[in-house]
């Protein structure tokens, strides 16, 4: 639609609620940005606890980030180029975790992978603990990221139709081949879409990683959990590593768009 | 035999039996919905029939149903079998070269070698210098040159056209006719078509489909001259004059002289044909003046109905005009009249 169109008009009462959601929303960044103790604030977010936190984070949801792309993207496909009977269900039980509370998802991981979990008892046969480890961190994040990335990278696979993947075939190029030099080429912005939202979404993770993975400074202290246990000791430690988060939620908002539009 | 078809698909009501010759280009047309497309599915793998069998060069394309012994279907990337859609469908994020590669590359060739090859169909289509271009950067008429460059690159033994000129403009399709007769010689292909011209200019054979199946079968210029389906012979309506070009137009054997506007440029003294609507034709009692039409001498052989309007024939001529010109002139079989076409009106082709 060109600028200065506008077919129809909106009701004029329309733009209040509007204006109060958008103040709703973005007046308590400005309340944070207000609150930061700028003098310390290198200082707060250059501490011990708080760099280990940063670091920890930016690990973690980068791992599960690269777990997302791995299983998502055949998810993905799956979901979107095949029809088997039940994947209605199959397809909303596997978004499941977009809806259920964090919380909830590290209960059921803990009884999965935990001690006495359904898979536990096998992991600790072969010596592996994965509750209140790192690994549980990087388990519980992508649990929660894995359906954001499944969700857009279905619906990139979706609009980018199969016509020419079906053209391809026909070239003579197999099904990997297709895959490799046709698909992927053709969704790459909604991948790289669903990777930055599963980032995003790892790196904010709090419930599910606290529950399934606890509070160890250093393995499983992420800055969220960070922030939350500062808040009563040090509330400008708190607010300084908060607005660390939102510069990054930013940034990551920026890109995703940034994939999109390409 | 090239192709050896026998398919039902039968939520689509398509049970059709089709051959294709070695060296033979066949057109498929019929009314929409007809199953003209699916046929070209099933051929190049995109649909698995209910029941069927076919063969292509001597391999097995698929056995299916109650009478095959062991049910086989060969996937698409194994059949050798190259479509052509309306849309050129470009794969967006390769230049024209690495598009027209892609079948060569596809079946195992080295980067260098299948651009090599590439090279080559695109000089074949006219297209060389797009090579470095995105899709995004290419009329429809070159896109769907480069297209047909990346469909014959792949080396295919049977090359499937879905309407091909269907979504390009009138001005670049009989550039693009032209180029695809020039690639279709000595080749096996099955095209799907609404026109009448591609039928004519392309295919050597015409198969007819209606409701699902073949209802007419054979060489074009029979089928065209003697249509018995009703599809066949509503899109068999158009003026044809066959005989050698002279000067912007074609003399019949018979001498008659037919001037109009060669779309492609043709060589004095060749066969040609002059092609025209019957609503383009006049009808007079005496010749009339004015501007400079056409005037073919003709004995009216049969007056029908055809839409709102009456279909005057004369020989293998027609002319459509209103009931009420009809009336005037008092026209009736074995009335002698002069049939008049403005030179603008006629195409002129090779034939």
């Amino acid at each position: 639609m060109g600028s200065g169109q506008r077919p129809v008009g909106l009701p004029g009462w329309v733009f209040v609620p509007a204006a109060v959601g958008a103040v709703f929303v973005l007046l308590p960044l400005a309340a944070i940005v207000a609150r930061v103790d700028w003098e310390d604030f290198v200082g707060l977010v250059t501490s011990d606890s708080s760099q280990a936190a940063l670091a920890l984070s930016l690990r973690t949801s980068a791992t599960s980030t690269l777990l997302c792309i791995v299983f998502g993207v055949p998810m993905a496909m799956v979901l979107a180029r095949t029809s088997f009977p039940g994947q209605q269900v199959l397809r909303s039980l596997v978004l499941l975790p977009l809806v259920l509370p964090p919380v909830v998802g590290g209960i059921a991981l803990l009884y999965t992978f935990g001690r006495r979990g359904v898979l536990g008892s096998t992991l600790e046969v072969l010596g592996l603990q994965v509750a209140f480890s790192t690994a549980a961190v990087v388990l519980a994040q992508t649990f929660v990221a894995l359906p954001f990335l499944v969700v857009s990278l279905e619906g990139a696979l979706r609009t980018s139709g199969q016509r020419y993947e079906a053209v391809a075939a026909t070239l003579g190029a197999r099904p990997t081949t297709v895959f490799r030099r046709v698909t992927l080429p053709l969704v790459l912005p909604g991948l790289a879409a669903g990777a930055v939202l599963s980032f995003a979404r790892s790196l904010g993770e709090f419930g599910a990683t606290i529950t399934f993975a606890g509070s160890l400074q250093g393995v499983t202290r992420t800055l969220p959990l960070e922030i939350y246990l500062q808040r009563e000791v040090d509330a400008d430690a708190a607010v300084a590593l908060s607005l660390v988060l939102v510069v990054v939620a930013v940034v990551v908002i920026g890109l995703a768009r940034g994939g999109r539009a390409a | 035999m090239a192709l050896d078809l026998t398919a039902t698909v039968a939520d689509r009501g398509l049970d059709v039996t089709l051959t294709v010759g070695d060296r033979e280009v066949v057109a498929l047309i019929g009314p929409n919905g007809a199953g003209k497309s699916t046929v070209l599915s099933v051929i190049a793998g995109l649909l698995r029939p209910d029941a069927g069998h076919s063969e292509l060069a001597g391999r097995v394309l698929f056995s299916l149903g109650t009478s095959a012994p062991a049910p086989t279907c060969l996937p698409a990337h194994d059949r050798g079998v190259a479509m052509l859609a309306q849309e050129a469908l470009l794969f967006p994020h390769l230049t024209a070269l690495d598009n027209v590669a892609f079948g060569p590359r596809s079946s195992g060739r080295g980067r260098r070698a299948s651009r090599a090859i590439a090279r080559r169909w695109l000089a074949e289509v006219d297209a060389a210098q797009y090579a470095d271009r995105r899709p995004a950067e290419l009329s429809g008429g070159q896109a769907q040159r480069i297209a047909v460059a990346r469909a014959l690159a792949a080396d295919p033994a049977l090359l499937l056209l879905d309407e091909p000129m269907a979504a390009l403009d009138v001005a670049v399709a009989p550039a693009l006719r032209q180029m695809l007769r020039r690639v279709l010689v000595d080749r096996a292909a099955v095209i799907v078509t609404h026109d009448v011209l591609d039928a004519l200019l392309l295919a050597d054979r015409v198969v007819v489909i209606e409701d699902g199946h073949v209802v007419e079968d054979g060489p074009t210029a029979q089928v065209l001259a003697g249509p018995r389906s009703a599809f066949a012979a509503r899109i068999a309506g158009l003026n044809m004059v066959r005989g050698k070009a002279e000067g912007h137009g074609v003399r019949s054997p018979q001498g008659q002289y037919v001037e109009g506007l060669a779309e492609v440029p043709v060589e004095q003294g060749s066969n040609a044909v002059a092609v025209f609507r019957p609503n383009a034709v006049g009808v007079y009692v005496h010749p009339p003046g004015g501007s400079p039409r056409n005037v073919l001498p003709a004995t009216i052989t049969e007056l029908e109905p055809h839409g709102d309007q009456v279909r005057v024939r004369a020989a293998d001529l027609s002319a459509d005009i209103t009931p009420a010109a009809v009336a005037d002139l008092d026209l009736a079989p074995g009335v002698q009249v002069v049939f008049a076409v403005k030179a603008n009106e006629v195409a002129v082709y090779p034939a």
